[in-house]
């Protein structure tokens, strides 16, 4: 399903309510071309549904995976995407930009 | 994030108010922002940014990371007129993240057959215009050709600011409009911000290509002129 930005917020209060484990994504910071802005939200739940984008499906897959960890262990992280992390990450951005996405649990 | 803290953020923006979210990236605390609450904040600056703008940043606060989620109301189109573009329009702009509001007092368009889903008040523009309360990140619409339902409405939306005016028509129904609208003492440089011939000129025929064209117009309003609107708020 298509969701508007301020659905995924909802989302992620409505998965918690509903007892699920909940992680939130958020793009805190681009350097060049980056496919999504400073803001956007990416939500997962623990059996990896999620809802809305932190960059075109580039990085979606390696963030989905992380939150997962976020919810079992409670601690944030903060994750870097780019070209330039190519030995640190198997996935970047084709768009040649960098970004960097806050990942919190919702509790 | 504390599930109360996101429920708070939500409603905030469900009642169209306002709000910053801080988020301190080392240690995790959060806190939401309020526009009453920015003077005397140690981030003073940089919020009153945020509020401005709209737009979400990271700050450096000495060794500290905070990112500032910056809520603002989301954009919203008012249509006058449950007519065949507006059923066009109604899920495209919706599908572009505008809350849509279609206002028709004639009972035979405005049904919720012809427009499911979709917020309609089967009323005056009059009636119906005072309880949405529009402002300046709302854009007005009028597609009824009906000057006792598109007056009023343009009127209204001139006088509060709104980011995009348009009302459909020909060069000569347009020209008959502003002599009624600067009858009812609107001035010539408020009547220029009224979009007419309505939308972008793509060539559009059908009803559907029409409403791309508005919904073009008015995007580019929204995201090429912000001063505007931080001007009339």
């Amino acid at each position: 399903m298509f969701a508007r930005e301020e659905e995924v917020l909802a989302a992620a209060a409505r998965w918690r309510r509903e007892g699920q484990g909940v992680a939130l994504a958020t793009v805190v910071q681009t350097w060049g071309s980056a496919p999504r802005p400073v803001g956007s939200h990416l939500v997962v739940d623990a059996e990896g549904r999620f809802l809305g984008s932190v960059s075109g499906g580039c990085v979606e897959g390696a963030v989905v995976a992380e939150a997962t960890e976020v919810i079992a262990d409670g601690q944030a992280r903060l994750l870097e995407f780019g070209v330039a992390d190519e030995t640190a990450w198997q996935v970047g951005l084709s768009c040649g930009g960098r970004i960097s996405v806050y990942v919190e649990k919702v509790d | 994030m504390d599930l109360a803290l996101l429920e708070a953020l939500n409603a905030e923006r469900a009642a169209r108010r306002a709000t910053v979210l801080v988020t301190e990236l080392g240690s995790g605390r959060q806190r939401l922002v309020r526009p009453s609450d920015v003077e005397g904040d140690p981030l003073a600056a940089p919020l009153a940014e945020a509020f401005r703008t709209g737009k979400s940043a990271l700050v450096e606060e000495g060794n500290e990371r905070v990112f500032l989620t910056a809520q603002v109301p989301s954009p919203r189109l008012v249509i006058t007129g449950a007519v065949h573009i507006s059923q066009a329009l109604a899920p495209m702009a919706a599908l572009a993240d505008f809350s849509v509001t279609i206002i028709d007092p004639r009972t035979a368009f405005a049904t919720a057959e012809r427009f499911p889903g979709v917020d309609i008040r089967a009323e005056w523009p009059e009636v119906a215009l005072p309880a949405l309360r529009l402002d300046p990140h709302t854009a007005l619409v009028a597609l009824t050709h009906d000057p006792k339902i598109d007056d009023p409405a343009l009127a209204a939306a001139l006088a509060a600011g709104c980011f995009y005016v348009g009302a459909l028509g020909s060069r000569k129904t347009h020209a008959n409009r502003l002599e009624r609208l600067a009858g009812r003492g609107h001035a010539p440089d408020q009547l220029a911000r009224i979009h007419a011939p309505i939308g972008l000129d793509i060539g559009s025929v059908s009803p559907a290509e029409i409403a791309v064209a508005i919904l073009g117009e008015v995007i580019a309003d929204l995201r090429r002129k912000p001063l505007r609107r931080e001007r009339a708020a």
